[in-house]
Order: structure tokens, then C-alpha cells, then sequence
């Protein structure tokens, strides 16, 4: 009957204090969706940043004296021995012709033998940052005749990697403290106004168990709608500013990650944020109005 | 029961001594005025005995609990063997006059069969029947103070204590407000009144204890309030 009777309260409050908690919520939402969409920025950048790594990719030649197309094959299994190599695609020097010839003028290629160009393998590394070290190692594989790797452009895309991820994180991080802040200092503010209504329960002989379940059971509901109404509002603004971009001429070169794909761990994140600033928020704030 | 032995308190954040050696029992049963001017440190004598501070020295024990040494997650239990009555009636403003009484008895696990039988009870003792459904805001002055007495009075506590009851309140309203307190005592609740209204002191003929400048400078059983 008694829990019956707290849990009741701490709806009925949410209703009786309307305006403040209408506050709460909204405080919630908004803090929410600013990290939410920082966050969701930042994983977009950084899936930017590794696909063009992906596109940065290494060739090996396979030496001239290696003629037989087989034995130029047999290399593949050293190669992709190699720790940071992620895949190795052989291409013949037929194949190599051919892509020549469809890039560039086929009369430039006239009277002129296939033997001119090497067997190869396109590589593709795991992490690009090690792409010196790769170079080398593959260098040292007997019949590879000369590694070409734009160690230049890997070291500039791991410089901005680093940069980017460094800038987000703390932007993160200081929106997660300014979001708690305002949001612990709101929910501060809402019970205010309810010192009174503690002091007089104190005076009746009302456990601190008793004062605080209805403040939980308050900062519980308005937290996970909180939660709910900022997944809900991050997800149609995702998808506005994402088809937008998409949409637009420069979008068209980008390739904006679905918000399906993050659904689940942002609503996850969304409530768990929620619920832990609406409950331990409430009980936070009423913690100096108990020392009566 | 209250009993006090050289108590003194110091507020240490403004180095102010409220009560210096002050002494004093009250039995059960007893209807006390505990009178003194303004600053005198009635109020404190009070929040001793509700548990709000704690004596800097001496001893002070109320309805056999040692309000020096008692544990804070003791106070609940303690309280609850007190009715306190404020002078700004202190309801809460979103129940109304039945909600305000019976959360008293929410608040000590009450079963709700009893509190539909009780709270009636006590609303009809104060004169509030057919007010149960009105707001405080709905309620004149000694209404309001009519529904503080029944909120302190509703889980049958050992002892009343009010602090400034009529404070607020006409000559008129402040009478029948006593009266009310008296008839709580003659059922056997010892009731300590704080005022510092010298007639409504005067129109009974209780025990009167007098606090002046933190000292005890009276304890007259026949009534009779001669300060300033």
C-alpha cells in the first residue's frame, strides 16, 4: 500500500508541478540532442576520414624475373603474411595492359609489348599510420621488386584523424559536463520551490526513504521522456540534415552513415543519460533539504 | 515528557548563545506556555525539542529519547511522538484540507481503512467537518491553524507542541484556537505552547515557564505572565 502510495505521488507531482517539469524535460532534450548530434557528427567524420584511407591504397611489383603468371600468383600468400595488410588483389600485367589502355590513349600503347609491365598486387592496409613500417616489410619479400605507397598523403589523413578525434572527444566531453551541469542545476531548481513541502513531511516524522522514492519515481518518468522525446527528435533531425546533405552537390561526394545504424546504442545512451540525471538528479537535489 | 539540564546552545556560525543553563521538566499530561519577548530563544528551546538543533551542553531528553546523542535515521521515530504546530500553518498547498491530514498518517505506514475512519474523527475535533475537500487557499487564517492542530493531533502523538499558534491570527480566533488546545490536554496530551501574547497567556490558568536573553527566569504553576 505505502510503495503503492510513493509511486502514485511521484506521478501525481509530475502533474502538479507542470511547469517545472515540463522545464525538466525540455532541459533534458535539448542537452541530449546537442551531445547526441555532436557525437553523431564526429562518427561521421571519422567513417569519412576512413574511407578515404581505404581508397589510399599500396602496390607491390612483383620482379621482372618472375615471368609465369602462377609463380607472380604464389607471392600472395607472403604478402598478405604481412601483419597490417588487410587484403591483396593480384592483378597480371595483361590485366595492368588493359587497365592502361582503357585510362589513357590506346595508341600510345602501340607495337608495345605486354612485358612491359609487371605483375602487381593492389594492397590495402588495416591502419594506414603504420604504412611506412608495411612498406618495408613487404619490401623484404623475396620477388617483390619495388613497393609504391603515398606515405605523404597517409601521414596527412592520420594527422587529421588524430586532430578530429582529439577536437570531438573534447567536445564531447565538455558538452557532457555543461549538459549535467545545467541539467543537475535545473532539476536543483524544480525542487526549490519544494523545500517547504520536504521540511513539513521531516516534521511529521516522514524517513528520508519515504521524502525520496516519490522524487525518484519523478525524476525517473520525466528522464526516460527526456530520453524518448530526444531519440525521438534526433532521429528526424538526423534524417532532415542527412538527406539534405546527400541531396546537395558536395553531399553527393559523401556517404552519411544511416541512423538505423546507430539507433540502438543512441537510445540506449539517450535513457541511460536520462534516467540517471532525472533520478540521482532529484535525489541530489533534495539531499540538502533533509538535514532537518 | 520533556526534561532539560543545564542546557546551553550556541549557534556557531554567529557566535550567538540562544540558551544558557536553562532547566526545566515537563511531565506528561502537563499544558505549559513556554513565554519570553522576541529573541528570547523560545524558538530554539522549541527546536530542541523537535530534534531541528542540538544542544552545545546539558542534557535534554523528550518522550525518553536523548535528543544529544539520538541518530539522525532516529529523528522519524522521534517525531512522530510530537505534533508540531507552526504559525504560518505550514499545509501543504496543492492537497486540500483532507489530503493535508491524512498524508500525517501516510507518512507512519498507516493502513487506509484507518485513515478513512480517523481523519473524519479529528476534522469533526477542530471543528472542520464539510471543509475536507477545500484548498488551503480556501480557508480563512484560523482555519488553516484548525487544519495544522488536526495534521499534528491525527496519529495521537504523546505531545503538542506550537510554536506562535495564534501568531496570526485575531483575538477572536486565537481564544477559540486555545480552547481547542486546552480540550486536546484535558484528553491527555500534554501541550507546550511558545507565544509571547501576554493576555491569551493570562485568560488561562496554566504553568507558564518565562525565557529571557537565553535564561529561564520563571516557572509559574499558576499562570501568570508579567514580561514585558
Amino acid at each position: 500500500m505505502r510503495l503503492g502510495y510513493l509511486i502514485r505521488e511521484g506521478f501525481r507531482s509530475i502533474t502538479t508541478h507542470g511547469f517545472m517539469s515540463f522545464a525538466t524535460v525540455a532541459v533534458i532534450v535539448a542537452c541530449l540532442i546537442i551531445m547526441g548530434s555532436v557525437s553523431l557528427l564526429s562518427l561521421n567524420i571519422d567513417r569519412l576520414i576512413k574511407d578515404l584511407e581505404a581508397q589510399n591504397e599500396i602496390v607491390v611489383f612483383v620482379d621482372e624475373s618472375i615471368g609465369d603468371e602462377n609463380a607472380a600468383r604464389d607471392l600472395q600468400r607472403n604478402i598478405e603474411a604481412v601483419d597490417n595488410v588487410a587484403s591483396a588483389e593480384f592483378v597480371s600485367r595483361t590485366q595492368a595492359m588493359d587497365s592502361f589502355m582503357g585510362k589513357y590513349d590506346a595508341s600510345l600503347m602501340e607495337g608495345i609489348d605486354e612485358d612491359v609491365f609487371r605483375h602487381r598486387f593492389i594492397i590495402h592496409l588495416n591502419d594506414i599510420a603504420y604504412m611506412s613500417q608495411t612498406k618495408t616489410e613487404l619490401e623484404a619479400i623475396r620477388g617483390v621488386a619495388k613497393v609504391n605507397a603515398h606515405l605523404d598523403y597517409a601521414q596527412n589523413f592520420v594527422m587529421i584523424r588524430n586532430v578530429v578525434s582529439v577536437v570531438s572527444l573534447v567536445l564531447i566531453v565538455m558538452l557532457v559536463f555543461v549538459s549535467f551541469f545545467i541539467m543537475s542545476n535545473t532539476i536543483k531548481l524544480a525542487t526549490f520551490g519544494r523545500r517547504e513541502e520536504i521540511a513539513i513531511m521531516k516534521m511529521v516524522g516522514a524517513t528520508n526513504g519515504f521524502i525520496r522514492l516519490p522524487f525518484v519515481v519523478e525524476g525517473l518518468v520525466l528522464g526516460m521522456m527526456g530520453g524518448s522525446i530526444a531519440f525521438v527528435a534526433e532521429w528526424g533531425l538526423y534524417n532532415l540534415i542527412s538527406g539534405r546533405l546527400v541531396g546537395s552537390i558536395t553531399g553527393s561526394l559523401l556517404d552519411v552513415i544511416p541512423f538505423r545504424e546507430y539507433a540502438l546504442p543512441v537510445f540506449v545512451i539517450y535513457m541511460g543519460v536520462g534516467i540517471l540525471v532525472g533520478a540521482f538528479g532529484g535525489v541530489n537535489a533534495i539531499k540538502n533539504y533533509l538535514k532537518v | 515528557m520533556v526534561f532539560m539540564q543545564n542546557v546551553r546552545k550556541v549557534y556557531e556560525s554567529s557566535n550567538t548563545v540562544a540558551l544558557d543553563n536553562v532547566s526545566l521538566t515537563i511531565e506528561d499530561g502537563e499544558f505549559v506556555f513556554l513565554v519570553g519577548p522576541s529573541g528570547s530563544g523560545k524558538t530554539t528551546l522549541m527546536k530542541l525539542i523537535t530534534g531541528e538543533v542540538r544542544p552545545t551542553s546539558g542534557k535534554v531528553v523528550v518522550n525518553d529519547f536523548d535528543m544529544g546523542t539520538i541518530k539522525r535515521r532516529k529523528l522519524p521515530k522521534m517525531r512522530r511522538t510530537l505534533g508540531v504546530v507552526f504559525q504560518d500553518y505550514r499545509l501543504i498547498e496543492n492537497m486540500n484540507v483532507y489530503d493535508n491530514v491524512a498524508f500525517a498518517m501516510r507518512v507512519v505506514g498507516a493502513p487506509n481503512s484507518e485513515i478513512r475512519t480517523r481523519v473524519p474523527y479529528i476534522l469533526e475535533l477542530v471543528g472542520l467537518e464539510g471543509r475536507e475537500k477545500r484548498m488551503p487557499g480556501e480557508l480563512s487564517g484560523g482555519e488553516q491553524q484548525r487544519v495544522g492542530i488536526a495534521r499534528a493531533l491525527v496519529n495521537s502523538p504523546r505531545m503538542i507542541v506550537a510554536d506562535e499558534p495564534t501568531g496570526n491570527l485575531d483575538p477572536a480566533r486565537s481564544l477559540e484556537l486555545m480552547l481547542l488546545l486546552e480540550k486536546i490536554n484535558e484528553m491527555g496530551t500534554t501541550v507546550v505552547v511558545v507565544t509571547h501574547e501576554k493576555e491569551l497567556v493570562n485568560a488561562f490558568s496554566k504553568r507558564v515557564i518565562t525565557i529571557d536573553c537565553g535564561e529561564k527566569t520563571g516557572d509559574s504553576s499558576e499562570g501568570g505572565y508579567y514580561g514585558i
